[in-house]
């Protein structure tokens, strides 16, 4: 049994590793020679220049207010998300009052899992052009109209949420927050149910509150997800370029008022294709992607702990 | 569920780390060449095709039957035109000829240029174009000299550059040469519903201080004076533009396109002009929250009555078709004028707009050349005129039986006012994207009261020094 087992599993991974190999790994590859170069997109003449393009990234005062914007997404998004989720998740699996029914959610949990779940089915262009709506400058907003009805603002001077250099960011990390709370929570219920019943009933007659059964039994037992969860949420925190592009104002990939909601994927876009400075570009993704997989290590070291099994 | 214990010692030594990466860059350098020149084949020369025999009637040579590519930007005027252009093409020169309409003009195109494979003709435009500028530092454009100097569809013995509206076809200019044929032609400036002036007793505003009057009344009557498409600065610094053109003439207007180390600090017009907008802003005359609209969400609000005036194009009226309600009649303002300017109120940003251009690698370029000659022909314009409801600039190129919505009438009578010199236009929006782009986030800023007058004109002289860094700068100058 145990002789072909390397051999058996090889058989199967080799076409799944070609094909990251081919899509993944060597495009990566590419993008790192040409961010030697100062290619500029629209044809292959281009000549090498060395460090340049990164000696420049360094000066460059847009893409260092984009990296900010993106370390200011990456200490915010995974914390709030994941506790988020996690509080939702212990509410609607085993938050309940415990009855004769033993261990259970809040009543109306699971219509409470398919609500938070919904924003993840929906495609994340519908989900900018919906918040758009919501966010909107003018009265025709729908929290400026909330906000007009119950006095709270004055219907000359709307607040233009995504036109506003100190909200506009934060309001597309709220965007983010929303639509990832509903698949975590997911997630972490699904590990959660894994956990064994007897273990929440035994906190239970040893008179643990609910806080006290999350702390000492939820969170330990879910420590795997949740690490998972973080590595991902940083991943996207990096990355934010669909909803800033289609939101945020600004001529190519948004990015504005003013740079104020730059992330590193808008500037690299809009350097590779209206700029003409792919080579420029293309130094950016070798930057983002190192930072990323560096956070990624960073993340799995810092919070490995001893496994517990049950 | 699973996670490796906290205890495994593998991994790298840190002076071995040390080493390897070492060894790495060594590696690395020599081979980024070697990499970057396998990132993308190449495809070999093609061969030349048979030239057909050159006349009066065929002055490229196209030879009968072969292929030809054609992509256009499926967007405003949709496709269709280019669908009724190439049948009559085909009924002449017989190629198989390929279709694409679409709006992602960069994802389609990029790859095949850079692959040395590119269509024949290419309608570049819409949101997702290739930047002229970029294409054209990349040698990917024909030089289209020869099409300028080539006897003209219609009568032969008119050279095409004389067939067109004098002074469009410089918009296609690059580089001191003639790449781009852009093709439509445009009028720029502010619009307004001649219904809410009747009802109001409002008269045309010549002067700035009548514009400002006009949009004092409403903002008592509870109308935003001036509404505009704020997540696109685009439009409103059209607008700014076109003020220090007619403020300052078109002096003022080349020594922004030439770089001028003067253009913006240190020139009148544009000092002017940027606090005469400015002045909008500050008194409350824009309507409330349109910093924050798109266009579509602006011009709709425009077409409800929530303001009187809005910057665009005069593609205005077919974009907002569906949200115009009945009897709002559309017209056109060009730019009132501020005390002491040097063009007359008349005098308007008209050019031309949506460059089509014959890729430089193109397999079947004489075909693409030939194309672009046959688009400047009567019928080809007149096709266009029907099926987009938008001029060209062939010179009288539409045939007087299409009728012209009330919008796109106004617009018309309006450049018929205006004498050809002085009917101008910018290239800098052309020549300079990173310029573009920096002085169009200044409007923004200013628009939305973040910034004063002064630092606008700082910061669109600094966009201007950049590009003038650029020694690419060097060949494009305006005469």
């Amino acid at each position: 049994m145990q002789q072909g087992k390397y051999r058996f599993v090889t058989g199967f991974l080799i076409v799944p590793v070609m094909l990251y190999a081919v899509f993944m790994i060597w495009p990566y590859v590419q993008t790192f020679g040409y961010s030697f170069t100062n290619w500029q997109g629209q044809s292959q003449e281009m000549s090498f220049v060395g460090l340049d393009n990164y000696t420049a990234l360094f000066s460059d005062d847009v893409f260092l207010k984009a990296l900010w914007h993106n370390i200011l997404l990456l200490v915010f998004l995974p914390i709030a998300t994941i506790l988020l989720a996690l509080f939702f998740a212990f509410m609607v699996n085993v938050g309940g009052r415990g009855g004769s029914g033993g261990i259970r959610g809040v009543r109306g949990s699971g219509i409470y899992k398919i609500l938070f779940f919904v924003p993840h089915v929906l495609s994340i262009a519908i989900l900018a052009v919906l918040w758009r709506a919501i966010y909107r400058g003018d009265v025709a907003g729908l929290i400026n109209g909330v906000f007009i009805k119950l006095g709270l603002s004055d219907p000359a001077h709307p607040i233009e949420w995504l036109n506003d250099p100190d909200l506009v960011l934060w309001c597309v990390a709220f965007v983010l927050l929303w639509w990832g709370v509903g698949f975590y929570l997911v997630l972490f219920s699904a590990a959660m149910q894994s956990v064994p019943r007897e273990i929440y009933e035994a906190a239970l007659l040893d008179g643990a509150s609910r806080v006290q059964s999350f702390f000492k039994v939820t969170l330990p037992l879910l420590w795997d997800t949740v690490q998972t969860a973080w590595v991902y949420l940083a991943i996207l925190a990096m990355d934010c370029f669909a909803l800033i592009s289609v939101m945020t104002p600004g001529n190519s990939f948004g990015g504005g008022p003013d740079h104020n909601s730059e992330v590193m994927a808008t500037y690299l876009m809009r350097n590779f294709l209206s700029f003409g400075k792919s080579g420029y570009a293309c130094a950016m993704g070798v930057v983002i992607m190192l930072l990323t997989l560096f956070l990624s290590l960073v993340t799995l070291r810092v919070s490995r702990r001893e496994r517990i099994e049950y | 569920m699973g996670s490796t214990s906290a205890h495994n010692n593998e991994g790298l030594g840190r002076r071995d780390l040390i080493k390897r990466s070492a060894a790495l860059g060594l590696i690395a350098v020599p081979t980024m060449s070697f990499l970057s020149a396998c990132a993308s084949s190449s495809s070999g020369k093609d061969e030349e095709k048979s030239k057909g025999k050159v006349t009066k009637d065929n002055p490229f040579g196209v030879a009968k039957g072969g292929t030809l590519d054609v992509v256009i930007f499926k967007g405003g005027f949709g496709d269709q035109y280019a669908i009724e252009w190439e049948k009559l093409y085909k009924a002449k020169w017989g190629p198989q000829i390929s279709h694409l309409g679409t709006q992602e003009i960069t994802g389609k195109l990029q790859p095949r240029f850079n692959a040395g494979n590119p269509p024949d003709v290419i309608d570049n435009s819409g949101a997702q174009q290739i930047k002229l500028d970029v294409l054209h530092k990349n040698g990917q454009l024909a030089d289209l000299t020869e099409l300028l100097e080539a006897p003209s569809y219609d009568d032969p013995n008119k050279k095409v550059k004389d067939v067109l509206i004098p002074g469009t076809a410089d918009k296609g200019f690059i580089g001191g040469k003639m790449h781009a044929l852009q093709y439509v032609y445009t009028v720029w400036g502010v619009w307004y519903s001649g219904k809410l002036f009747k009802d109001k007793g409002w008269e045309v505003p010549k002067t700035w201080d009548a514009f400002l009057t006009i949009m004092k009344e409403a903002k008592a009557d509870g109308i935003g004076g001036l509404a505009h498409q704020g997540k696109h600065p685009y439009y409103v610094n059209v607008m700014i533009m076109d003020l220090i053109a007619k403020t300052g003439g078109l002096d003022a207007m080349k020594a922004i396109d030439n770089l001028d180390p003067k253009a913006f600090v240190g020139s009148d017009a544009a000092k002017q002009s940027i606090e005469a907008m400015y002045e909008i802003v500050e008194k409350g005359l824009l309507m409330p929250g349109t910093n924050a609209l798109d266009h579509i969400e602006s011009q709709t609000a425009w077409n409800k009555g929530k303001a009187v005036f809005i910057p665009s194009g005069s593609w205005l009226e077919n974009e907002q078709l569906k949200q115009t309600p009945e009897g709002f009649d559309m017209k056109f303002l060009p730019m009132p004028l501020l005390p002491g300017s040097k063009l007359p109120f008349e005098a308007i940003r008209a050019g031309a707009g949506e460059p089509f251009v014959v890729p430089e690698k193109a397999k079947n370029k004489t075909g693409g050349l030939e194309f672009l000659r046959m688009m400047v022909s009567k019928e080809w314009s007149t096709k266009f005129a029907q099926e987009a409801n938008s001029l060209t600039i062939v010179q009288d190129g539409v045939d007087k039986s299409v009728t012209l919505r009330p919008g796109t009438t106004s617009a018309v009578a309006a450049v018929d006012a205006c004498p050809v010199e002085q009917r101008f236009d910018y290239f800098y929006t052309t020549w300079y994207s990173e310029m573009d782009e920096t002085i169009r986030t200044a409007s923004a800023e200013l628009m939305a009261k973040r910034i004063p007058p002064n630092e606008w004109l700082k910061r669109a002289q600094a966009a201007v020094d950049k590009a003038a860094k650029d020694p690419a700068s060097k060949n494009n100058k305006r005469p």
